[in-house]
């Protein structure tokens, strides 16, 4: 049967424009919120530079101050807490939520002897007296009592304890002022940086099960309460895994913060990040927790006039371990060598645009503690290959070089997977060793593999990874010959390198009491030298935090070391 | 019918105790830990605080007391608590659960409407400039990886034109519906476009091989017209392939999508079961994935169940 034509064709015409037109409807219905909503995007922030979004790379999980230990954390609450004493810009300790730094010359510290034969000392601490919780409660020294009781709970989930187990005891003058009652007197006896308060008023009930606190703490179950915060400002809203807004602390009696809210939003893949940069989702990114050098530096070469960049060298020293159980690497003129065929400085400067500064021993340069009395290893590729000819190895007319017993000089080189900054390293370090005939081969693992068991395990010939470090840090866990993980010590330690030095050790139990600045800097200089001459591991780079910020932000200065730029927010401000 | 059902929901039951005890073992089995990451990142961590964080977190125990004391608090309707989140599982799980199924039930209906509209004409027209058109679609969705499409999305409609958000959930602050959809709109269209290819094949090939029946060329023959002899005749003929494919696109309604929802920072469950695995959150990992294991296992349950429905000549017994 045949359609009717003519009408037919009329009626399938119209049924069609009829589709057509419904479907039109339904998808103009569909997008008319998305049409309506059409603007210029922008971080849901005010454009006027009342608010400021910030970009980074990690969502913070706890916001207690206490449990366990996060960047991203202590980023967030360097906006809303106030430690007693960090280190600055300038690396100097200073107070934050106390008034004066105890010392032997104002009578506030005062050293003890103690029943055990060893040297202690009380500190005496006064809380600045307009110190007041978000809610209006005041700092007193009952917070200090409960935080204490916290930190030395071992089923509390702290994650310093040491700090807590050194403290053996305190003794309240009256709601401001108290002494603590340290077990060891060391240089650094006036850093108290990691007793981060709690507020006993709010927490309180929330400890009543201590293997519980991490579960019930407030931090955890009413995180908006502004009773837990006394900085700047306080946490108004937190959506899990996207952002943190905080808005000022009513509270608050220091200089007043510029601006009337702060997001922090995480967003971890670094080029979603660029783009929320670029977009306005966000106004700058932390160089605490935001792109790699490497990215960075690309950024600015496309967007160099559109925002400001501040490049800071830290305490992150980017260095390769060498196993000196290795019968290789056991040879000094072997590790000798290998730095010698390095050009760092053409390294630093071709992938880090000259921003990472090489480095000669384990000391930054902008350490107190620094001395620039260490060795120097300037590329030498021809001294690096006497070197080796003096070890026994032979250069041969292809492949690595061999010793007399026909062995070839061969390594494994391991560093984090997926650090595209690393790998990028090691394939220049692959490239200028194998000129010198020493074969390299890479074996990257994650780093909760690296971390968790490779080196701890010592199963690597090198290893190419970073210590972070604060100013003056005695590296006793990474040089200590008590300190070299094994399976009798189950695997404690960070010494895996496996380096046995009488004098390193003698030396790190001197510097951590040594009282004396200069002597102390004698010290330093002293274990830095021993360090560059013997390399245990073979010194890169101080790593360099890069901080992109919009040109109408001012007085955010980076710190380089592990406490962050939100300590100083009250500095930051937005020029017109 | 009953009986099937009965068995099949026994079968499910069972598999999902042996995928815990899988799970639970390869997450064990993983070397290293994120406390270890902790020591190495923190200088003023010690060995012994790494040591007393494990004990606190039951990590230093044998890895079967610790898969039987979760199994027992499981039973109990205790899922554990989760040490990412630094929250219970049942409050930590919800927003993900949420958001990801906004998320990837807008795509999956978008990437599905769009898909029966295109396969179905396609089919209609095999070979025609139309089809061909349709086929390079579906290579271009199969073909382009997430991520790149993601970006591109974002640098044009967000960095660029800046119409759309690039980012997140909602604007910092809250922005209600309007807003939420507003983010909405780059990660669906990025998952959408990346599924349309895959699920208008399998439509255009049901649809082909329903139309070429004896039955539709019946209905053509007695006056019934086009429209009626696609979606009345034809469609109900194709819909038991396309029911299947839909069953096991249901898990991903619940798994999430780690690469979208990394590149729009967008908090799902892709996210979460990644990050709960790869930080050694044996409680979270385990109740998102057996989760999704759940949900898969009964909509394809739900699958069977519905060819009797649509296929008068299958019976269970």
């Amino acid at each position: 049967m045949q359609p009717e034509s003519g009408r037919g064709d009329r009626l399938r015409g119209c049924r069609r424009q009829a589709g057509f037109r419904r479907a039109a409807l339904a998808l103009t219905i569909a997008l008319a919120p998305a049409a309506s909503g059409l603007a210029p995007a922008a971080s849901g922030l005010a454009a006027d530079h009342q608010s400021l979004s910030i970009g980074i790379s990690q969502f913070p999980s706890s916001l207690n101050p206490n449990v366990e230990s996060m960047a991203a954390k202590s980023y967030v609450l360097g906006l809303a807490m106030r430690p007693f004493t960090v280190y600055d810009a300038d690396w100097r300790l200073v107070c934050l939520l106390c008034t004066t730094l105890p010392s032997f010359e104002n009578g506030l510290a005062v050293p003890v002897d103690l029943p055990d034969g060893r040297r202690g000392v009380d500190l005496t601490y006064s809380i600045r007296p307009e110190a007041r919780w978000g809610d209006g409660a005041p700092v007193t020294t009952d917070d200090v009592r409960f935080t204490y009781e916290v930190g030395r709970h071992p089923e509390s989930a702290v994650g310093n304890g040491e700090l807590y187990r050194r403290i053996a005891g305190i003794t309240v003058k009256d709601d401001k002022t108290f002494t603590l009652h340290v077990d060891r007197l060391t240089f650094d006896y006036a850093a108290i940086n990691d007793f981060v308060l709690l507020p006993e008023h709010l927490e309180r009930a929330a400890f009543a099960d201590p293997a519980q606190y991490r579960v019930q703490t407030r931090y955890a179950t009413d995180a908006t309460n502004p009773g837990l915060y006394n900085g700047p400002y306080r946490i108004s809203e937190i959506s899990a895994g996207s952002y943190v807004l905080l808005e000022p602390n009513p509270h608050w009696s220091g200089p007043s913060p510029a601006f009337q809210r702060i997001a922090v939003r995480a967003i971890e893949n670094t080029a979603a990040l660029e783009a929320n940069l670029l977009s306005g989702t966000i106004d700058m990114v932390a160089g605490e927790l935001g792109f790699p050098l490497d990215e960075a530096l690309a950024f600015e070469k496309r967007h160099a006039g559109g925002y400001d960049f501040l490049y800071k060298p830290g305490l992150a020293y980017e260095h390769v371990d060498a196993n000196l159980d290795n019968p290789i690497l056991a040879d000094r003129r072997v590790r000798q060598a290998l730095l010698l065929g390095l050009d760092r400085e053409a390294i630093s400067r071709q992938l880090f645009g000259g921003r990472e500064p090489v480095a000669d021993g384990f000391m930054s340069a902008l350490d107190p503690g620094y001395s620039p009395d260490v060795p120097h290893y300037n590329y030498d590729p021809k001294g690096a290959a006497a070197l080796l000819e003096e070890a026994g190895w032979s250069r041969q007319t292809s492949g690595p070089r061999r010793n007399a017993a026909g062995q070839s000089l061969s390594l494994e080189l391991m560093t984090t997977a997926g650090n595209r900054s690393r790998e990028l390293i090691e394939q220049v370090l692959q490239s200028q060793w194998r000129e010198l005939g020493v074969e390299i081969r890479i074996k990257n693992e994650p780093a909760r593999v690296m971390f968790g068991q490779s080196l701890p395990h010592r199963r690597f010939d090198l290893a190419m990874y970073a210590w972070i470090s604060s100013p003056e840090n005695v590296p006793r866990s990474i040089l200590h010959s008590g300190e070299i993980p094994s399976e009798g010590n189950g695997y404690s330690g960070e010494n895996v390198s496996g380096w046995r030095s009488p004098e390193m050790d003698r030396l790190i139990d001197a510097l951590e009491i040594e009282l004396d600045r200069d002597k102390r800097r004698e010290l330093w200089a002293a274990a830095d030298r021993l360090y560059a001459a013997e390399l245990p591991s073979l010194p890169l780079y101080f790593r360099s935090d890069a901080f992109i910020l919009p040109k109408w932000l001012s007085g955010l200065r980076p710190t380089g070391n592990q406490y962050p730029t939100t300590l100083w927010v009250t500095d930051w401000r937005a020029e017109p | 019918m009953i009986r099937f059902a009965a068995i099949r929901l026994v079968e499910i039951a069972a598999m999902l105790v042996l995928m815990s005890f899988v799970i639970y073992a390869l997450i064990g089995l993983m070397p290293g830990d994120p406390i270890d990451l902790m020591l190495s990142s923190d200088p003023r961590m010690t060995a012994a605080d790494a040591a007393r964080l494990k004990a606190v977190y039951g990590l230093d125990r044998p890895l079967l007391d610790r898969y039987l004391a979760w199994a027992g608090a499981a039973l109990s309707g205790d899922l554990g608590y989760s040490r990412l989140f630094a929250a219970p599982v049942a409050a930590a799980l919800p927003p993900r659960l949420g958001n990801s199924l906004l998320l990837m039930g807008s795509s999956f209906a978008l990437a599905f409407a769009a898909a029966l509209a295109l396969g179905t004409a396609a089919a209609r027209r095999p070979n025609s400039r139309l089809d061909r058109a349709v086929n390079l679609v579906c290579f271009a969705g199969v073909s382009v990886p997430t991520f790149w499409l993601a970006l591109i999305l974002i640098l044009v409609f967000a960095a660029g034109l800046g119409w759309l958000p690039a980012s997140g959930v909602a604007a910092a602050g809250g922005g209600g519906l309007g807003d939420r959809l507003r983010h909405l709109v780059l990660p669906v269209a990025t998952l959408a476009a990346a599924s349309v290819g895959g699920y208008t094949r399998y439509v255009r090939a049901a649809m082909r091989e329903a139309l070429a029946q004896d039955h539709i060329r019946t209905a053509r023959a007695k006056g019934a017209g086009e429209l009626r002899v696609v979606l009345h005749h034809a469609l109900r003929s194709a819909l038991i392939p396309i029911v299947t494919i839909l069953a096991l696109s249901f898990g991903g309604l619940v798994s999430g999508a780690l690469v979208t929802e990394t590149m729009f920072a967008y908090p799902g469950m892709g996210k979460l079961v990644f990050d709960a695995v790869m930080g050694n959150d044996y409680n979270l990992a385990l109740a998102a994935l057996l989760l999704a294991t759940a949900v898969t296992m009964t909509a394809n349950l739900m699958a069977d169940l519905a060819y009797a429905w649509l296929d008068p000549r299958v019976s269970y017994r």
